[in-house]
């Protein structure tokens, strides 16, 4: 693939662990004209909040933005479905010229008339400052008439990044919490924190901590209900899954309400382990608690053990490549996919910082390749050089997969198989599994026998 | 015939149209060696691209100008530029279509200008051609913004020569690959020229590769875009598109280029006139094989006629593919019962009522600038008993219990809507099939004793 270079602005976002001395450039904006893989800021606070299920989710601005987030995760929920409605004020030029605040006040007190939600969202797009528009003042006056909570989100698409969006999402979450009463709260109650219940993850997740006599006050957000977030202060420990998404509002948390926090990942035998037993030892004083916890992991690896092993013979030597959103995953995926077996020889995320990047360089073996903010032609580019058997991403990433004749597995928000914890290793395993060893392959020009590139002289 | 009309303001609940930016992308992919830009957020560019994915399942790649606050305060310009810059260098492309979007409208950003500007400041190096569109999602639909792109290459790039050129222009709309691959195979069957605008039919449904494409093969040449002011005539598909500013009306007017102004030919009536037209333009008649399709096609119809005879079909897409549909339907005895669109171009009705024979006379309920709520409230009175449209309709089909029918964009449920053919005898002929035996399928599975003869 000499046929493809990498822009002299991109170099520095991308490192080659055993060749050269570690510096990475993260944090930063998108190149123009780069086909980057990362989407907004608004994108970041919709898939925050889009888990909280009798809330109303309303997207003020032109169409665009709320055609292409209809029912766009797969986050499920125990009852409401208000939240898999897209719902816009539609601008249209008229409102470009003289503003959209009278269409944005109808049309919050029409919708919250028809569907009599526990609270409203208000996503700001693009245009909404530029075009004046004062949305906290609208989301004012309609809290008051209706009596529920009416929270702006300031998710301008090109204010910043996707992290930006998680930023405003947890600022709008942070006027919901300390809200409700916290009375009869036990004293070992933990909120759960960036898991969005995709494909029921958070419930099997809920399970553990209760099967280790926990109580689960909130979950932020998947299958989120209004009250809960507000009665989430009363918590004793907030547990933060994924890396950006939710970091802001366990310190907001912390500052306001002496809530500390931990942070941990669901995903892979490791560090699902750690996460429960990390929560144990926050509750040290209860000694039954770490006796529950290590009875649950006990059982929970012997119950699937056997399976993993069975996978690992076949996938044993096969190198995976990994393009997530956030950093955080990918140091579990890793872990994940060595107790496969794999190996992983590309290693990159759309919005990780430079503490992340310097764990994943401690964590990958000589070689690997490790990207931030990459784009398909680059991700393609190392594929091929590393010879990757197995792609693990989003959407966007799959049809290049594909193309070359690589196996993918999907692990982003849009997936519908549940990949978080014990059970979900499982289903990790049977994904990877049944994409690398399909017989499809053999018909792939890129893989016929291997690479072509190895067999031309 | 009923046409709803709203009265007041309401909010759009699940919207049954896309943003014009999404259509510009669609024509830019069609072009080859061709990179589409959205002048914009990165939000713009990814949920597109996903959006298309999705339905693809091929790589897309939408380069974005990338705005940041300064970008908005300041202007596009910089940004602007300096994609076109690492475009040029990363892609190479013979094209770059820039499509703007509301950010960059509402900024007030004149793209033309700074095109203008950019391309006085001439490196010497060889640069791809830009060609612009205004497509802001605060006006119109994904369909303004395909015709839109379609008019601006022609606009950009279509000049008279010297030579007397004898192809045909075809403009088809959004169809699926399938049917551009189709549409081509009849006219290399009336053997003569032409040049399609745009052709995604291999950018959009590839192979696999040995190593990344850049840019995928396929898409319409620029010198054929250039050469399209020598054609001896144009056809352009759809009945509401024949009603607006478009590529082969500006054809006509700068270059005298007759227009042959169509609807989209779904079903024997609609075909037929394409057909006719061909037949006039080259004075050539209709090749055997394409008599016999449509033999084919007619003898199915009799075979089935009393299972489709009077079902009720709710229909909805952009307004051309709704009348498409209501054309094809009629004419098989099915009754387009609800016949809705996201789009709003206020010819909907007149439209509908020059393919449904007395659509006065007749129930059917017309809905246009509607969303999916307006849809569903309407078919629970209409009481369909299929729908048919792009996937995004399968919440509704699921909630009323009536079977949906896949066709147009997107299909994000099911494999192959890059493959699914609308237009011509064989679209017909796919479509006749599907709808009878879906019909088919509803009364055995019904049915307590289940023939197995129908």
């Amino acid at each position: 693939m000499r046929s493809i270079q990498i822009l002299k602005e991109r170099k520095r976002q991308i490192y080659h662990k055993g060749e050269e001395a570690f510096k990475i450039e993260c944090g930063k904006k998108s190149l123009a004209g780069s086909v980057s893989q990362r989407a907004c800021v608004f994108c970041g606070s919709r898939v925050v909040l889009y888990p909280i299920a009798d809330a109303l989710h309303l997207i003020h601005g032109p169409i665009g933005c709320a055609s292409y987030t209809w029912d766009i995760r797969g986050a499920l929920s125990s009852g409401p479905q208000l939240h898999r409605m897209s719902f816009s004020t539609d601008l249209q030029e008229n409102d470009i010229i003289f503003g959209g605040e009278k269409k944005l006040y109808q049309a919050l007190v029409k919708l919250i008339d028809l569907y009599h939600p526990n609270a409203a969202f208000v996503y700001a797009t693009c245009i909404i400052g530029i075009i004046g528009d004062d949305i906290d003042s609208v989301c004012r006056r309609v809290s008051e008439e209706k009596g529920i909570p009416v929270l702006p989100v300031h998710s301008e698409g090109f204010k910043g990044t996707k992290k930006d969006g998680y930023k405003a999402a947890c600022e709008a979450l942070a006027q919901l919490v300390g809200t409700g009463s916290i009375e009869n709260r036990g004293k070992y109650s933990l909120n759960i924190m960036g898991e969005f219940n995709i494909a029921g993850e958070a419930w099997t997740i809920k399970k553990y901590y209760e099967k280790m006599g926990l109580e689960v006050a909130a979950i932020f957000t998947g299958d989120g209900r209004v009250d809960k977030i507000k009665k989430s202060h009363g918590a004793k420990l907030n547990v933060v899954q994924c890396s950006g998404s939710m970091m802001r509002l366990a310190q907001i948390m912390e500052e306001k309400y002496g809530i500390p926090y931990i942070r941990v990942s669901y995903f892979g035998i490791e560090d699902m382990s750690k996460a429960l037993y990390d929560v144990a030892d926050f509750f040290k004083d209860n000694l039954q608690i770490m006796k529950q916890t290590r009875e649950l992991v006990r059982e929970e690896i012997k119950a699937i053990s056997p399976e993993i092993k069975k996978y690992k013979k076949i996938l044993s030597g096969k190198r995976a490549a990994i393009y997530v959103g956030g950093a955080f995953k990918a140091f579990s995926m890793i872990k994940a996919l060595r107790t496969l077996g794999m190996e992983v020889v590309l290693a990159g995320s759309q919005t990780g910082n430079e503490e992340d990047y310097k764990l994943l360089r401690d964590m990958c073996e000589d070689g690997t390749v490790i990207v931030d903010d990459a784009n398909p032609l680059e991700l393609s580019k190392y594929c091929l050089e590393k010879k990757v058997d197995l792609f693990v991403g989003g959407v966007k990433e799959r049809p290049m997969a594909y193309k070359l004749g690589i196996g993918f597995c999907d692990h982003n928000h849009e997936r519908k198989i549940s990949l978080a914890g014990y059970s979900g290793m499982i289903n990790f395993a049977k994904e990877v599994y049944s994409s690398v060893s399909s017989p499809v392959w053999q018909f792939a020009p890129g893989r016929r026998g291997g690479y072509i590139k190895d067999e031309s002289p | 015939m009923k046409a709803l009309k709203k009265e007041e303001y309401t909010p759009t609940k699940n919207a049954c149209k896309l943003c014009s930016p999404l259509g510009a992308s669609f024509v830019f992919k069609g072009v080859a060696n061709s990179v589409p830009l959205l002048h914009g957020s990165q939000g713009c560019s990814t949920y597109i691209r996903r959006y298309l994915i999705s339905h693809f399942n091929e790589p897309i790649d939408i380069a974005s100008s990338n705005f940041t606050e300064e970008t908005a305060i300041f202007g596009g310009d910089a940004n602007l530029k300096l994609a076109i810059q690492n475009i040029t260098k990363q892609y190479k492309p013979e094209l770059i279509g820039i499509a703007s979007t509301c950010l960059s409208e509402t900024i007030g950003d004149d793209v033309e200008l700074m095109l203008r500007d950019y391309k006085k400041n001439d490196t010497g190096k060889k640069q791809p051609e830009i060609v612009s569109v205004s497509t802001p999602s605060y006006s119109g639909t994904h369909i303004d913004g395909f015709h839109a792109a379609v008019k601006s290459l022609v606009d950009s790039i279509a000049v008279k020569g010297n030579k007397k050129a004898k192809h045909i222009n075809i403009f088809p709309g959004m169809l699926s690959p399938a049917d551009f691959r189709y549409l081509k195979e009849i006219f290399n069957d009336f053997k003569t020229d032409y040049v399609m605008l745009p052709d995604y039919s291999d950018t959009f449904d590839g192979p696999l590769w040995t190593e990344y494409q850049k840019i995928p093969e396929g898409g319409t040449a620029m010198k054929d875009i250039a050469s399209m002011g020598d054609a001896r005539a144009s056809i352009e598909f759809g009945r509401i598109l024949a009603e607006e500013e478009s590529a082969g009306k500006l054809l006509k007017e700068r270059f005298e280029i007759s227009c042959f102004s169509l609807g989209l030919p779904i079903g024997v009536n609609e075909t037929d006139l394409f057909f006719d037209a061909l037949e006039t333009i080259t004075g050539k008649s209709m090749p055997e094989k394409h008599i016999k399709e449509r033999n084919r096609l007619i003898d199915s119809y009799a075979d089935g006629h009393k299972y489709v005879f009077e079902a009720r079909a709710a229909v909805y897409g952009e307004e051309d593919l709704v009348v498409g549909l209501a054309s094809f339907l009629s004419e098989v005895g099915i009754i387009p019962v609800l016949c809705a669109s996201g789009g709003k171009s206020g010819h909907l009705e007149k439209k509908l009522g020059e393919v449904i024979p007395d659509l006065e006379k007749k129930e059917i309920t017309i809905l246009d600038g509607a969303d999916f709520m307006e849809i569903g409230e309407a078919a629970k009175i209409s009481a369909p008993d299929f729908l048919i449209g792009n996937s995004k309709g399968y919440k509704l089909a699921r909630e009323i219990k009536k079977p949906l029918i896949r066709v147009g964009f997107p299909i994000h449920d099911r494999l192959g809507g890059a493959r699914i053919i609308h237009a011509g005898y064989r679209g017909a002929q796919q479509l006749f099939d599907t709808i009878s035996n879906t019909i088919i399928a509803l009364r055995q599975d019904d049915s307590p004793v289940g023939y197995t003869y129908m």
